[in-house]
């Protein structure tokens, strides 16, 4: 039946179409409810992770969110001229700094940018370890002036309040501690950061809101209980020397007194003295330029890391030629893995051939034989053949007995490129005998005996009639050893020595050794796009409809 | 072309021995030889060693003793590919791969005949088999029917002498298998090539061929043309065999010469035909085909010996009447009638007396 406009409806006048969904609908929502624990196992178990491994290859934000300050007063500077950065860098660096430091997080920040220029880690460790004597001569003659300074309570009672119409004063140095701390901070409950001291001492109340803080949250003591750091001391000298004390609130009488014996020694300080004083290392133009470059939340650096070429202040470089290594692994991973493969459809061809076509009982004998090794512990498989393929091993101590080659001049089978292709050939060899063999247990024997009564010689009924149709499962063959053997890590490290490892290997060294996860991610990200390239590739030319794992 | 042999014979098994596993024999020695031109058909049950005798004189399983020749020449030592026979499977055997028309130019590209030639050749082939249209196809694209057309038009192609058809119409319908039989007699024909076609299908065997061998347990039992294979039984196998058969068992009683007498398990006496027993008190199992069973009174000569019988089934079908009747001890004895204008229709429980002319009832071996 069709309705007006032409659709076909159902005897109840509904559109067909709907009306065939609704009648499905439920079958879908059982098979949907069938695979639903796998799919949230899978989603949770490797998906995620997946994404998140990926994510990480582009994220970047350890050195914005430890250096918040800095990163900004930075935008200013440009690597390219010949000034140093002003002091307004130094002191954003030196707050950042401070609390890093208190927070224990420079050094990560440090290791981080020691991935890109050399030197910083111990940069960051060593001025960390100093920072507290910045400014000595100011704190001294702080303490000098008031005795009150000493104090705990005081400092307390000038910039905590506990009126709660004071509020959101605190919100900025919150935002900026909580961001270098990497987790939520807050003032004790009940206590808020002073009007009169946020709005004339702002340098200072910001200093001390993030000490009272990281105290309350961190550290969980009293704020007025603990002396303030240096860094809340040359802060509020900063503000008491900025201009006119209006500060009117409580200790304003001690303030004003500090203020007259702090202008002298503040006029000698500056932030920038400090750190060169501390290392030279801070006005290298790398040095700062490396935190300028890294000081994105995204970034390029791991996947240019990873095709050899380096970010640099100036753009992307290629490395230098001596440590370029990763374009290299990419290629031998890539040539290595068809060498395997293909020696696979060498030996295997003829096996599953001879099992498809002897009676079931000798083809299942050979079968057992075939899945002898999947049984056995990859790890004894592999250490197996160190001990064939060594130097003093069995192979070459046949060669030398037969007389193929000299006692000198013993072949090197191992830990090179050659122990590698062999030992993973035997390793995957199963992977291209399985699915040849299913496929080939499909072509009936009547298509050779047909090619060859209608004339063909043996060779020909093959090559013609036999082989063309198993492509399918050389195909199905190829894509599972390829594949298996470009992610493959644990025979390569075993016997592949330096010259037959595998892009995996440098992954799961980053991953596991050097900690660098945005490199092992962006080196994965890469292999996995090559891999469906490759994929993507082979569908075009073979078809991927060609590809079969059964008859 | 060779030197023909003494006998003119086209294709000669001589005492050809099969075993596959050096204990019990497949083909029991095997002798045989068609003319040119016939259209011969093996037929026999599964596992009767016909479909071997195919496979060896392809060349595709050797003879374990004796000698196969074509056209004079002993072949067993030439392999498959040299022989020149053409070959139907009954899976079709069609590579996958290539169209129909590549499939069908494949015995000519083997045999490095030029392109021009090959296609003129090809569309002969295909419109022979009226499937002329399809030089474009794959075979996954056809129905079993025309697969089989392009099957036939691919062993033919190369122009073979010799044509071996292996249960080719086993897969398909009854009626594009009826079809089928007659577009294969009618090419066999009309190109005068030898066919040797392997069946287990007696219709099949009958509407065909020239002659039938009936293969059993690895002999032929009988080599003989469709009329004379069905109206005179060899022996008792060939009689079950071929065609619908009442069986008989008793003892012959007496013989003189054209007739003999048995006497019945059950006691009754009739006549019939001797075939293989010659002596008197040989048992011997007697077959009446049942379309040769009277059961009119009036139509029998009143010499002829009758038997009483009881009607346990009456079924119509058609063109024909098929009773089943209760006579001489056994359930299941069955006349055919046809349906005439003055045929009786039984009822169950009918008690009759049924007879038949004496050369109709053939007395075989026990």
């Amino acid at each position: 039946m069709t309705d007006a406009n032409g659709t076909i409806v159902a005897a109840d006048g509904r559109p067909l179409k709907a009306s065939l969904n609704r009648a499905l609908r439920r079958e879908k929502m059982r098979a949907f409810l069938l695979i639903l624990p796998l799919l949230a196992f899978v989603m949770l178990s490797f998906i995620a992770p997946i994404f998140d491994m990926l994510f990480r290859s582009v994220q970047d934000d350890i050195t914005s969110r430890t250096l918040p300050q800095t990163v900004i007063a930075l935008d200013d500077w440009d690597y390219e001229g010949t000034e140093i950065p002003s002091e307004a860098v130094y002191e954003a660096l030196y707050y950042d700094m401070f609390f890093a430091a208190e927070a224990k997080k420079h050094t990560a920040l440090g290791s981080r940018l020691n991935y890109e220029t050399t030197g910083m880690s111990s940069l960051f460790r060593q001025t960390g370890r100093s920072l507290d004597d910045m400014g000595e001569d100011v704190i001294e003659a702080m303490e000098d002036a008031s005795e009150a300074l000493d104090d705990s309570a005081f400092w307390a009672s000038i910039f905590l309040t506990q009126d709660s119409s004071a509020g959101s004063n605190a919100a900025a140095a919150r935002a900026w501690a909580s961001s270098i701390a990497d987790m939520e901070l807050r003032l004790p409950a009940g206590a808020y950061l002073s009007d009169a001291a946020a709005e004339t001492l702002p340098n200072a109340a910001r200093q001390y809101a993030a000490f009272a803080m990281f105290t309350h949250s961190v550290d969980e003591d009293v704020p007025a209980e603990e002396d303030p750091w240096e860094s809340v001391w040359l802060a509020l000298a900063e503000d008491l020397t900025a201009g006119d004390l209006s500060y009117d609130g409580v200790g304003a009488e001690e303030l004003a007194a500090v203020q007259a014996a702090v202008t002298a020694p503040m006029a000698d300080f500056t932030y920038t003295a400090a750190f060169l004083d501390q290392d030279e290392d801070w006005a290298d133009r790398e040095v700062i330029g490396t935190i300028k470059t890294f000081s994105s939340p995204y970034t390029a650096g791991y996947f240019l890391t990873a095709v050899d070429l380096e970010l640099t202040p100036a753009g992307a470089q290629a490395v230098d030629e001596d440590v370029q290594i990763y374009i290299t692994l990419f290629w031998r991973t890539l040539w290595m893995s068809m060498t395997i493969t293909f020696s696979c459809i060498l030996l295997g061809y003829p096996i599953a051939w001879l099992m498809a076509n002897l009676p079931d009982r000798k083809a299942n004998l050979i079968m057992i034989l075939v899945l002898l090794p999947f049984w056995t512990s990859l790890l004894v498989r592999t250490s197996a053949w160190k001990v064939l393929l060594q130097q003093q091993g069995v192979i070459n101590d046949t060669l030398v007995w037969i007389g193929l080659v000299g006692d000198g001049s013993r072949l090197a089978l191992i830990n090179n490129a050659t122990g590698t292709i062999i030992a993973m050939t035997h390793i995957l060899l199963p992977f291209m005998i399985l699915p040849l063999y299913s496929v080939m247990k499909g072509i009936p024997p009547s298509y050779l005996r047909a090619a060859k009564s209608l004339g063909a010689t043996d060779w020909t009924a093959f090559w013609r009639v036999y082989f063309p149709q198993s492509v399918p499962g050389i195909g199905a063959g190829c894509i599972l050893v390829f594949i298996l053997s470009i992610g493959y890590y644990i025979t390569p490290e075993i016997v592949g020595g330096t010259k037959g490892v595998f892009i995996s290997n440098r992954i799961a060294f980053h991953i596991s050794s050097s900690l660098n996860w945005g490199l092992a991610a962006a080196l994965g990200s890469i292999l996995l796009v090559v891999v469906l390239g490759l994929y993507w590739a082979y569908d075009r030319i073979v078809g991927i409809d060609n590809v079969k794992l059964g008859g | 072309m060779a030197i023909a042999s003494d006998n003119g014979a086209f294709v000669e098994f001589e005492r050809v021995q099969k075993s596959y596993d050096g204990e019990t024999l497949v083909v029991k020695d095997l002798n045989l030889s068609m003319p040119k031109g016939e259209f011969l058909t093996m037929l026999g049950p599964s596992g009767s060693g016909k479909t071997t005798c195919l496979m060896m004189l392809a060349g595709f399983e050797t003879a374990t003793h004796g000698d196969i020749r074509l056209d004079g020449q002993p072949i067993n030592n030439i392999p498959p590919h040299k022989r020149g026979i053409g070959m139907v499977f009954q899976n079709y055997a069609l590579f996958p791969h290539m169209t129909v028309a590549e499939n069908l130019s494949f015995p000519l590209e083997v045999r490095k005949i030029g392109k021009s030639d090959r296609e003129a050749k090809v569309k002969r082939a295909l419109d022979m088999v009226q499937m002329g249209a399809f030089g474009g196809r794959r075979p996954a694209q056809l129905s079993g029917g025309q697969q089989q057309r392009i099957a036939l038009a691919r062993a033919l192609v190369f122009e073979p002498e010799l044509v071996l058809m292996d249960e080719p119409l086993g897969a398909l319908d009854k009626q594009l298998r009826e079809t089928l039989q007659f577009e294969i007699t009618r090419l066999a024909h009309d190109l005068g090539i030898t066919v040797v076609y392997v069946t287990h299908d007696q219709t099949e065997a009958l509407t065909m061929s020239d002659r039938v061998a009936v293969f059993e347990a690895g002999r032929i039992q009988q080599l003989a043309p469709p009329d004379e294979l069905y109206e005179a039984p060899s022996n008792s196998f060939v009689a079950q065999f071929i065609g619908e058969n009442n069986t008989l068992e008793g003892v012959v009683t007496a013989v003189n010469g054209d007739i003999c007498t048995v006497k019945l398990d059950s006691g009754d006496v009739i006549d019939a035909k001797p075939v293989n027993v010659s002596s008197v008190g040989e048992r011997t199992k007697v077959s009446i085909r049942p379309e040769r069973v009277e059961y009119n009174r009036e139509r029998l000569s009143d010499d002829a010996h009758t038997l009483k019988a009881e009607v346990l089934e009456f079924i119509y079908m058609g063109d024909i009447f098929r009773t089943r009747l209760r006579v001489a001890g056994t359930d299941d004895f069955v006349v055919k009638t046809r349906n005439a204008p003055d045929q009786r229709r039984l009822k169950p429980g009918e008690q009759i007396e049924i007879g038949w002319l004496p050369e109709d009832c053939r007395a075989l071996d026990a």
